[in-house]
């Protein structure tokens, strides 16, 4: 029987994580490397360093009866092989659904050998998702995969709001090419999305400063960058390698 | 783009308060709406903002996106934002994007108008 103090369940109830003290990786896939997200805190756009920015990429579908939940579907399933070749994602066997974390194993600008780091599904439901950063991860804040239609065209969205995590994302995103890295990143999956569709669709990016100030009280999150540590681990994963361990994780 | 389905009606509580009574879904699309508020419950020099989420019915990732942007143009303004109303779901979704860490919850309209006047 209901009572005056039971609230009704909200609609989006079953897309949003519920909040973790921290990111638990329940498995490893095959090939990945497991570092810099087990134990990390999960950060938004208020919690990093750099200055905050919204990018939008957008690319129009003009196929009829091409649903936006249908374009969404197929970014959740097809996301790891939309990366271009350097940037890999590694979802969980549950896939995209909310709380689930997704391994990225990536290179970037000035990182020998690359970084190992994550992401944990913050919400999910048939015409977006979103992905936030943990600590350490070179962004704070989140990227939104969505779909909608728009005079009766379907456009798939990709959406990030988000700053550098530390002091060294933020030299790396502005002087050493990161955040033109990352812009052609979402320019590749998009440009992928399209041509599934049968379609050499221009992607359409915009992008703004929201916030133009350095948070210097952030500047401590140096501690857990990922970067760092991944090029410290570097001799224990090789070591492993070299007298057959498993799956790399720590 | 899909309709706008959130209506945002603004009240001046006192001279440092403004308040925006929230109904309907917050989403990407709702920044219009959102916005044209915030701008209007500013309007009046009020040095807190406090948004009342009684009537939130939905929201997804898009529309917490929109609550980060209108924090940073609060704090740009030297403004604080308050919020009141939250169902245990929605203070929930602000713990796990860690909103809460820059937005004060209080759990009625007399409470966070309190909590201004005693700042």
């Amino acid at each position: 029987m209901a009572t005056e103090t039971q609230q009704p369940e909200s609609r989006d109830a079953g897309s949003w994580a519920r909040p973790v003290s921290k990111l638990r990786v329940t498995d490893v896939p095959s090939g990945a490397v497991s570092l810099n997200v087990e134990g990390r805190h999960v950060v938004g756009p208020l919690q990093g360093f750099g200055q905050l920015w919204q990018k939008t990429y957008r690319v129009r579908l003009a196929r009829e009866g091409l649903s936006p939940a249908s374009v969404v579907s197929f970014l959740k399933e097809k996301l790891p092989e939309l990366m271009p070749r350097g940037s890999r994602f590694y979802p969980s066997v549950l896939g995209v659904a909310p709380g689930e974390v997704v391994l990225i194993n990536a290179t970037l600008p000035g990182i020998p050998g690359g970084i190992a780091t994550g992401v944990m599904v913050l919400y999910s439901d048939d015409e977006s998702f979103t992905l936030m950063c943990p600590e350490g991860h070179p962004e704070a804040g989140w990227n939104t995969f969505s779909a909608y239609q728009e005079e009766g065209i379907t456009v798939a969205q990709i959406q990030s709001l988000g700053r550098a995590n530390d002091p060294i994302f933020d030299f790396g995103f502005r002087f050493m090419g990161g955040a033109k890295q990352q812009e052609q990143t979402w320019h590749h999956v998009l440009e992928g999305v399209a041509k599934h569709y049968g379609f050499e669709g221009s992607v359409e990016f915009h992008k703004s400063l929201v916030d133009g100030k350095l948070q210097w009280s952030q500047a401590k999150n140096v501690w857990f960058n990922s970067a760092v540590r991944s090029m410290l681990y570097a001799p224990i994963r090789l070591v492993r390698r070299l007298i057959g361990g498993g799956p790399t994780a720590a | 783009m899909s309709a706008t389905k959130v209506e945002a009606r603004v009240r001046n509580a006192n001279e440092a308060a403004s308040i925006v009574d929230i109904q309907g879904e917050i989403t990407s699309f709702a920044e219009g709406v959102l916005m044209d508020a915030y701008n209007l419950a500013s309007g009046g020099g009020a040095n807190a903002i406090i948004l009342n989420f009684k009537g939130l019915e939905y929201m997804n990732s898009g529309g917490i996106g929109l609550l980060v942007t209108m924090l940073i143009r609060a704090n740009r303004q030297n403004q604080k934002l308050l919020a009141y109303g939250l169902t245990d779901h929605y203070q929930q979704i602000f713990e796990v994007t860690r909103l809460n860490e820059a937005i004060q919850i209080y759990p009625n309209e007399a409470q966070a108008l309190a909590a201004v006047v005693g700042r």
